[in-house]
């Protein structure tokens, strides 16, 4: 009964090997961005660092684009960045929603009401296009800020699953017991519900940092956000306004899309080996 | 000496919709108090849809009445202060139904224990906490070096029922209101469970209502008994005279359909109307009288009042009429002066 | 005469021998079924009762052949029109559920179709097998069946939740009997039904089944439901049949130590006792140790019981027990 905590993880990643295979790749990308920045100096991400146009050789591995960047480098100060902006908006919508989630599933009223409505509502506008406007307004924004915007609705639909996750989970009998035995309600949701729910949270989580990344890619890709930094999305918009892909630089853009989409494939797997913790009827605890 | 707790002229209404509204009366002027002092067993006995789990709640402060009042010693529950509910909380204690659904998978037994005594103040010390629960453990039959410290799912549910037991003895209470405590256990786990229950009452001086819709069982640990059907009070009394000599032609029913553990006596499955269509709705007088083989018209307008019909039994039916009309004080002195029967 | 029959085996309408059903998981086979034998005669009502981990709701999804998988049928037989359910491929067996052998399910009630008529769900069956009846006739059947069952006519265009949970109960019954099977396997048909219904729903049964002559296996864990409705009782204890024996002379006079420790924790209606339950806990199915089932449990254990399972054996006429006291 008693084995220690890592041979009960890596026991369980054996049993599922979605969440293994995802958490690899992902740890992969985070290798290479790490390794990389201690490797290939970051100056040669700058533009006139190297010939244009250049494809790929010993010298230059992935090649140069249209502004001399050296594409290595390129990748190597772009991929944290992309990352770092979908953990941030990521962290940042699940913790608003799951305090906004407990208070309105637990105190119900009209706080509830509120909450409902303004999710309800939010979620059936297209966030892209209160994307778009906001980062119109907002120009030649910083990384950071660009978290913040798309945390702006980031929060939306987490509230809501876990809401109704809380919601049924009130109703258990141990809630009913925690109240009778004197616990007061900010008590019971940390105590009774919260540890219930870390799964659930968790995988929330992965998937509002793989809606984050994608949002951000997404206006990057169309031209807002910080303009001079090599972020995935803005390498993507560099190739399209300069037909990068017409005009057969395919070095220019084949490095950004392979690591686009093993974030994504990483998070992906990651998020469905995860739903099987968060599924309750598959959480019998052995 | 106000009772510990009473209802007085309780009526819980459930409405369902926003525009049709559908009304459920679940509990319907309801006058019932509990003294605790000699400390008895009360049961109450009704089937699906009685209100006998209204009920529990009421008296727990669960929920509110939709009319009448909930009194704690005399105080309405809904003005009591922070410091009364307190005391309120500790005095009355609860047991829930289902041992699988009140314990938090998360955490292990213990801390459904360790709440209780941190919440009360009951221990100072680590080791005084390890001591209570300890002891609270062994006064129900339980080895604590064989419960402390393991999960919810690695005991049955009888076991499970009994460290609520447990749990209730911690707080030294008044009264224990039993929810059904033993009708999701096994049958060689349930005398356990209810001889605990017994046993809390003779040895601990605690009072208990045990809300069941097994007569057998209510039968057995019980001194006094009230029939509920569909939220009112049929009959009501000592128990030996309510289960042997049942005066309300439902308890009549309730008693025959029994199936009673002995091949030799047969339920009876005769003298009682069947239902062969969807239920009518209430039209006022007996809810009974629907399926009642002695109805008379005047069931059908108005309801009928508690008859006194022995000295320690009551019941509302006309077929009694010639009894005194009894008040919920009388029935409540019957209660009071009852004593504890082994 | 073998162990594995408890009454003449020709006259038997289903004979069940070494019956053996597991369930294979990640962390070994659960032996929920572990050698069950017994027949059933025509128009018997024979009961099976255990508590929860005794195996008896794995055997009325047995007979009915509808176990899913990680459950499997590991070997014995089940006899049934002299052909072997256990080893039938499935075509065949759809053909007999429900013309030969019909189940009323635990909160069978919940399982009626909510948006379809209660008269549609009754001719259900007769159209799954392919019988054909003109509108007359269809009319007149369903006016039968709903009778048979203590039902009004009126009750034939009602949906569902227009029913008491009795009077669905009751719907289930008509259903199983639609077809005339010879055996109906009713796994704890009243669990969730109050006491006065529960009489009302079993003496309807035990009527139909008494008008058609379909023998009835009764499962279930409420002793005094058993003594009210069946004729002989098979007490099942970790997968295994402790005791098989006319229902009277088992209340009278229990042989296994289970049975009689059993019957002692029931609470009597007559007069107040000491309430006695069965200390400790079921074994689990998963390792199971050799020897007797009930051996920590058992207050007349000798050294035997520990090694040697005991087999199940006739000590008297109809009284089989699975005890080394014997």
């Amino acid at each position: 009964m008693t084995t220690s905590r890592t041979a009960d993880i890596l026991a369980y990643l054996r049993r599922n090997p979605r969440l293994a295979v995802g958490l690899v790749i992902l740890t992969g990308i985070l290798l290479f961005s790490g390794i990389g920045s201690l490797t290939v100096n970051a100056k040669l991400a700058r533009p006139l660092s190297a010939p244009p146009f250049k494809p790929p050789s010993l010298q230059y591995p992935f090649g140069t684009d249209k502004f001399g960047r050296n594409m290595l480098a390129a990748m190597i100060v772009g991929t944290p960045l992309t990352l770092q902006v979908g953990l941030i908006a990521g962290v940042l919508g699940v913790s608003i929603a799951t305090v906004l989630a407990f208070a309105s599933a637990y105190y119900g009223g009209w706080f509830d009401t509120v909450i409902r409505w303004v999710v309800d509502v939010g979620l059936t506008i297209p966030s892209i296009m209160l994307l778009i406007m906001i980062a119109i307004v907002v120009r030649d924004i910083t990384i950071t800020q660009m978290a913040l915007v798309v945390a702006s609705t980031a929060w939306l639909w987490p509230t809501r699953t876990m809401r109704s996750q809380v919601l049924s989970l009130k109703e258990r009998g141990y809630v009913e017991l925690a109240r009778l035995s004197g616990m007061s309600g900010l008590e019971i949701i940390l105590k009774e519900l919260m540890p219930n729910l870390i799964p659930i949270i968790v995988a929330n989580l992965v998937s509002t940092i793989a809606s984050a990344i994608l949002a951000t890619i997404g206006l990057e890709a169309l031209g807002l956000g910080p303009s001079e930094i090599p972020t995935l999305g803005r390498i993507i918009y560099w190739v399209i306004i300069y037909s990068g892909v017409l005009q057969g630089y395919w070095w220019w853009w084949v490095p950004p899309i392979v690591i686009i989409v093993l974030i994504f494939l990483g998070l992906f797997l990651a998020s469905t080996g995860l739903d099987e913790i968060a599924n309750p009827r598959l959480r019998r605890v052995a | 000496m106000p009772p510990l707790l009473e209802l007085r002229h309780v009526t819980k209404t459930f409405s369902r919709g926003l525009i049709n509204r559908q009304r459920t009366v679940a509990v319907e002027d309801f006058s019932f108090a509990v003294n605790t002092d000699p400390a008895s067993i009360t049961a109450v006995v009704g089937e699906s849809g009685s209100g006998k789990t209204t009920l529990a709640r009421l008296l727990l402060g669960v929920i509110t009445p939709t009319a009448g009042a909930v009194l704690y010693k005399g105080r309405d529950l809904r003005t009591l202060t922070p410091e009364e509910r307190h005391t309120f909380r500790r005095e009355v204690q609860v047991i829930f139904q289902d041992p699988f659904d009140v314990y938090n998978p998360f955490y292990k037994i213990d801390h459904v224990l360790e709440v209780p005594i941190e919440k009360f103040g009951l221990a100072h010390s680590q080791k005084e906490k390890r001591a209570l629960a300890e002891q609270a453990l062994q006064t129900v039959g339980l080895r604590p070096e064989e419960t402390l410290g393991r999960y919810p799912h690695q005991f049955s549910g009888g076991q499970r029922q009994r460290i609520m037991v447990a749990r209730a003895l911690l707080l030294k209470p008044k009264l224990i209101i039993a929810d059904e405590p033993a009708s999701m256990i096994d049958a060689s786990s349930r005398a356990t469970v209810l001889a605990n229950l017994r046993q809390l009452n003779q040895d601990f001086g605690i009072s208990f209502i045990y809300i069941t819709h097994d007569l057998t069982t209510a039968y057995q640990i019980s001194q006094n008994i009230v029939v509920l059907y569909a939220g009112s009070v049929t009959e009501v009394g000592d128990v030996e005279m309510v289960v042997n000599q049942p005066r309300h032609p439902y308890t009549q029913l309730l008693i025959g359909s029994i199936p009673l553990p002995d091949p030799t006596r047969h339920w009876n499955p005769d003298g009682q109307t069947v239902q062969t269509t969807a239920a009518q709705p209430w039209h006022g007088g007996c809810k009974f009288a629907d399926r009642c083989p002695h109805v008379m018209p005047k069931c059908q307008s108005t309801p009928p009042p508690l008859y006194r019909t022995d000295p320690r039994r009551f019941t509302t039916c006309y077929l009694h009429e010639a009894a005194p009309v009894a008040s919920d004080a009388d029935a409540l002195a019957v209660f009071a002066a009852s004593t504890p029967t082994v | 005469m073998t162990a594995a029959t408890n009454h003449n085996s020709t006259a038997a309408v289903l004979q069940v021998r070494d019956l053996r059903v597991y369930y294979h998981t990640t962390r070994g086979s659960v032996k929920a079924v572990d050698g069950i034998s017994f027949s059933l005669n025509p128009g018997e009502r024979l009961g099976l009762v255990g508590e929860s981990g005794s195996g008896k709701s794995t055997i009325a999804l047995t007979l009915m052949r509808l176990l899913k998988p990680p459950a499997r049928i590991e070997g014995g037989e089940i006899l049934l029109d002299a052909k072997n359910l256990a080893t039938l491929p499935d075509d065949q067996v759809r053909l007999l559920r429900l013309a030969s052998i019909a189940l009323i399910a635990q909160g069978a009630m919940n399982s009626l179709n909510p948006v379809i008529r209660v008269q549609d769900q009754l001719m259900d069956g007769f159209a799954d097998h392919a019988v054909q009846l003109s509108k007359a006739e269809r009319t007149a059947r369903v006016r039968e069946l709903l009778e048979r069952v203590g039902l009004k006519p009126e009750v034939a265009w009602m949906y569902p939740h227009e029913l008491s949970g009795g009077m669905k109960q009751r719907v289930v019954i008509a259903i199983a009997i639609s077809l005339r099977p010879k055996v109906i396997v009713a796994d704890e048909p009243t669990s969730a039904l109050d006491v006065v219904v529960q009489m009302q729903v079993m003496e309807t049964l035990r009527k139909a089944q008494q008008e058609i002559g379909a023998a009835v296996i009764l499962i279930g864990h409420d002793m005094g439901l058993m003594a009210q409705f069946v004729d002989r009782l098979g007490v099942m204890y970790a997968g295994k049949l402790m005791e098989i024996s006319p229902v009277g002379e088992i209340f009278a006079n229990p042989l296994h130590p289970y049975s009689a420790l059993l019957i002692a924790s029931l609470p009597s209606l007559t007069s107040k006792s000491q309430l006695q339950g069965i200390p400790g806990l079921p074994p689990s199915l998963l390792n199971r140790q050799g020897g007797c089932p009930f051996y920590a449990r058992c207050p007349k254990a000798m050294e035997v019981c520990q090694t040697e399972e005991p087999p199940l054996r006739e000590i008297h006429p109809q009284r089989w027990v699975a005890c080394h006291l014997y």
